[in-house]
């Protein structure tokens, strides 16, 4: 459904708002895309004028420091210009309509909207009722996508093990919750993984799971073997509130990712977490810190996606109309 | 008032099991006679129902006319008048206006409102609780007296089990049916679709089906123990159909109505954080809508509604776990109806049953037949007019329905009120 929104009509990106629909080809574009923004990231010198003179408008109505931040930087690397705009603390909360702030700035003639809305569609939503020469990129809304964390995350599985076809991948913890897992999955099946598992006890998981084309287990020892990626998933505090864990102990003990559990995967398997880490809940230090976590190449690869995206997608609207 | 005939249509009164090409005969507002012309009869209008049906106007247990208190959605005069065109003559209105229909005076103020109007009649329910907030019981009897048929619950669920079984006694001395839209608020909070593939997928907070059967078993039970007589509304999953039939079986009285969009439409078919498709209960699996399809064969739901729930623009605009639950539904109801007969879902006789004298008994009420002495409530229509549904057409202040611009087939294209010719299509 949102490749017609999201897809000019060249087939090239207009938005980012899913990974669903999105072609393999078009996934690996991205990829190389920002493979190629990564080194600039590495230079003395990290802008290219690419994007000079667009504005860029960070919208979060949700708050995010990570996710904003490389937004930011890939935007400047860019040589955009970039509006951070906190709704939590802005017009909204005086009682201006989603909508209305939307046709206020588009006044002001900027060019992108970053969303991170707290509803499942709410990028969707702007992307539909924003002018015409404005692009959308998702930084998450709701439980439903968060694309471009799994891009990140599907470069650095690339930078780790090169073929996704012959890849086991687990995620493991709070599925059910998760905007990241969902567009993870997505984007591994798209890939062609040989198979995507996802562990967590009944209460994290999704009621229709198998309908997401993935293997569900409870045991994470069981799950883990012959696995060459491992996605931890962050745990929210709430969810022992309602009911759905006992407690932080009890879950770090069944599925919290140890030295131990880990050598049930295959030894050179990678560890990721989109962050920020919950030690001692979802994972144990050591293995954050080991030598088999790439955690923080995430990161440094967070920039170059966003950069790549943000460059696609505005790229697209300077292309001639054939 | 006007002597009126009727001719050349094909008349199907399902209650007289009529289903013949005859005349119509209508004198002082009543049925004078199908059929068998009266002696000394001029009529003052002729009606040509060529190529058309003609029938008991449509009796409709679920209508929000949002007056009082909703005025940008839609008022008594624009909601009744959507209710003629729609071939409606007799309305159930639930008590979530605001005021809530839990005082006499908000029912006394309904029904001059309404016969201002001058469009169908309006038979409004009772709040079960007062404000609805399921605590304390509603004025019953009052409320009896004023005109109210049946007491509901509305969308709001009743804060216990214990506060249900005191109303349900209550309602029980006073000779009122309990109204329920069975839904067990524990399971259901916060859900805007249905717990299946489509919410799993898209990450949306979901209803699962058992929040509906849990509440129809829960009530059923309360309905042995209070001898109450229980309709339940706007069934949408198999296991409350199966649980509504296995009681009817057991010989209790309970009866149910479907909405017809839940006859129709499945999460799958939804466009994902579409609001038009925002509706309560959520568009259920497959599977549900072939059960409920079925429960209209061996009689377990009993009527067809529409659960017409008009909206202002602002109401839907949003992604849809934001906006308001709802379709605007009154002037869909009959080619929706229709397509269950296109697609060999029932004759066209069961259907024409399932929004006419069918609704009508559930509530005892003196409407859904054309035999001699009845109010002259009648739906002509043209079963095979195709009309698009837009701007032109349509007459409720709401425009939320999935179904805009697209094309349907069957039209009114008269509604008799008591006589009165109170819609008749011009395109």
């Amino acid at each position: 459904m949102n490749s017609a929104l999201q897809l000019n009509a060249h087939g090239k990106l207009k938005h980012f708002l899913s990974i669903e629909g999105l072609s393999k080809a078009l996934l690996t574009e991205i990829l190389d895309t920002a493979e190629s923004f990564a080194g600039i990231t590495g230079q003395a010198v990290k802008k290219v004028p690419l994007l000079r003179g667009k504005t860029i408008v960070n919208l979060f109505f949700e708050n995010s420091t990570r996710t904003r931040t490389t937004f930011e930087l890939a935007a400047s690397r860019l040589s955009a210009d970039v509006l951070n705009i906190n709704i939590a603390t802005s017009a909204t909360s005086k009682g201006e309509s989603l909508l209305d702030t939307i046709r206020n700035l588009e006044a002001m003639h900027v060019d992108m909207f970053v969303v991170r809305h707290a509803i499942s569609g709410a990028a969707h939503f702007i992307a539909q009722h924003s002018a015409p020469h404005i692009s959308v990129i998702n930084a998450g809304d709701g439980q439903h996508a968060h694309p471009t964390q799994a891009m990140l995350d599907m470069l650095t599985i690339r930078q780790h093990k090169k073929d996704f076809t012959r890849l086991k991948v687990a995620i493991i913890g709070d599925i059910r919750h998760s905007r990241v897992a969902r567009s993870q999955i997505q984007a591994l099946n798209t890939l062609g993984a040989q198979e995507v598992r996802v562990i967590a006890p009944k209460t994290l998981l999704p009621a229709q799971i198998e309908s997401l084309d993935v293997t569900a287990l409870h045991d994470m020892e069981q799950g883990l073997k012959d696995i060459d990626v491992i996605i931890m998933l962050r745990l929210q505090k709430e969810r022992m509130t309602s009911a759905l864990l006992p407690s932080e102990s009890e879950f770090f003990k069944c599925y919290g990712l140890t030295q131990k559990k880990l050598a049930c995967a295959k030894p050179d398997a990678i560890v990721m977490h989109p962050g920020p880490i919950n030690r001692g809940v979802e994972i144990d230090s050591t293995v954050a810190d080991g030598p088999q976590s790439v955690i923080l190449r995430q990161v440094t690869n967070g920039v170059a996606i966003r950069m790549a995206i943000m460059s696609m997608v505005l790229q697209q609207s300077t292309e001639p109309v054939a | 008032m006007s002597k009126i005939l009727i001719q050349n249509g094909r008349v199907i009164d399902p209650a007289n099991h009529i289903d013949h090409l005859l005349p119509v005969y209508i004198a002082a507002g009543k049925i004078v006679s199908v059929g068998q012309k009266p002696a000394d009869f001029t009529a003052d209008i002729i009606l040509d129902a060529h190529n058309k049906i003609v029938c008991p106007g449509f009796v409709d247990l679920s209508v929000r006319l949002r007056e009082p208190g909703h005025s940008r959605k839609g008022s008594i005069r624009s909601e009744t008048q959507a209710a003629a065109a729609a071939g409606v003559t007799s309305l159930c209105l639930p008590p979530d206006t605001r005021p809530i229909i839990d005082t006499p005076s908000v029912v006394e103020y309904i029904r001059d409102k309404a016969e201002q109007a001058g469009y169908p009649n309006v038979f409004p329910f009772a709040a079960l609780t007062k404000q609805l907030k399921g605590q304390e019981l509603s004025n019953m009897h009052a409320l009896k007296t004023m005109g109210c048929i049946a007491v509901s619950n509305a969308m709001c669920a009743p804060q216990n089990l214990l506060i249900l079984r005191h109303a349900m006694e209550y309602a029980v001395s006073h000779d009122l049916p309990l109204v329920l839209r069975p839904d067990e608020a524990s399971l259901s909070q916060g859900g805007c679709i249905h717990e299946g593939a489509i919410a799993s997928q898209y990450g949306l907070p979901s209803i699962p089906a058992a929040a509906e059967t849990i509440a129809v078993a829960q009530t059923l039970e309360l309905a042995i123990l209070t001898g109450c007589c229980v309709h339940f509304s706007q069934i949408s999953c198999q296991g409350a159909v199966n649980k509504i039939q296995q009681a009817q079986n057991e010989g209790l009285p309970v009866t149910a109505d479907v909405a017809i969009h839940q006859l129709h439409l499945t999460d799958t078919d939804l466009i994902p954080f579409d609001s038009r498709y925002h509706v309560l209960p959520p568009f259920r699996s497959q599977a549900d809508k072939t059960a409920l399809r079925e429960g209209l064969i061996n009689n377990s739901l009993a009527a067809i509604c529409s659960d017409h729930q008009p909206h202002d623009l602002d109401a839907k605009l949003g992604a849809l776990p934001e906006t308001e639950p709802g379709i605007s539904a009154l002037e869909t109801l009959l080619p929706l109806t229709l397509q269950l007969v296109a697609e060999n879902s029932l004759s066209l006789s069961q259907a024409i049953s399932l929004l006419t004298d069918k609704p009508a008994a559930i509530f005892s009420l003196d409407k859904g037949s054309l035999s001699p002495g009845m109010d002259a409530d009648i739906c002509i229509f043209d079963p095979n007019k195709n009309w698009q549904v837009n701007k032109d057409t349509w007459h409720s202040a709401g425009i939320n329905t999935p179904y805009w611009e697209q094309t349907l087939q069957g039209k009114v294209s008269h509604t008799l009120q008591s006589g009165n010719i109170i819609y008749q299509d011009n395109a």
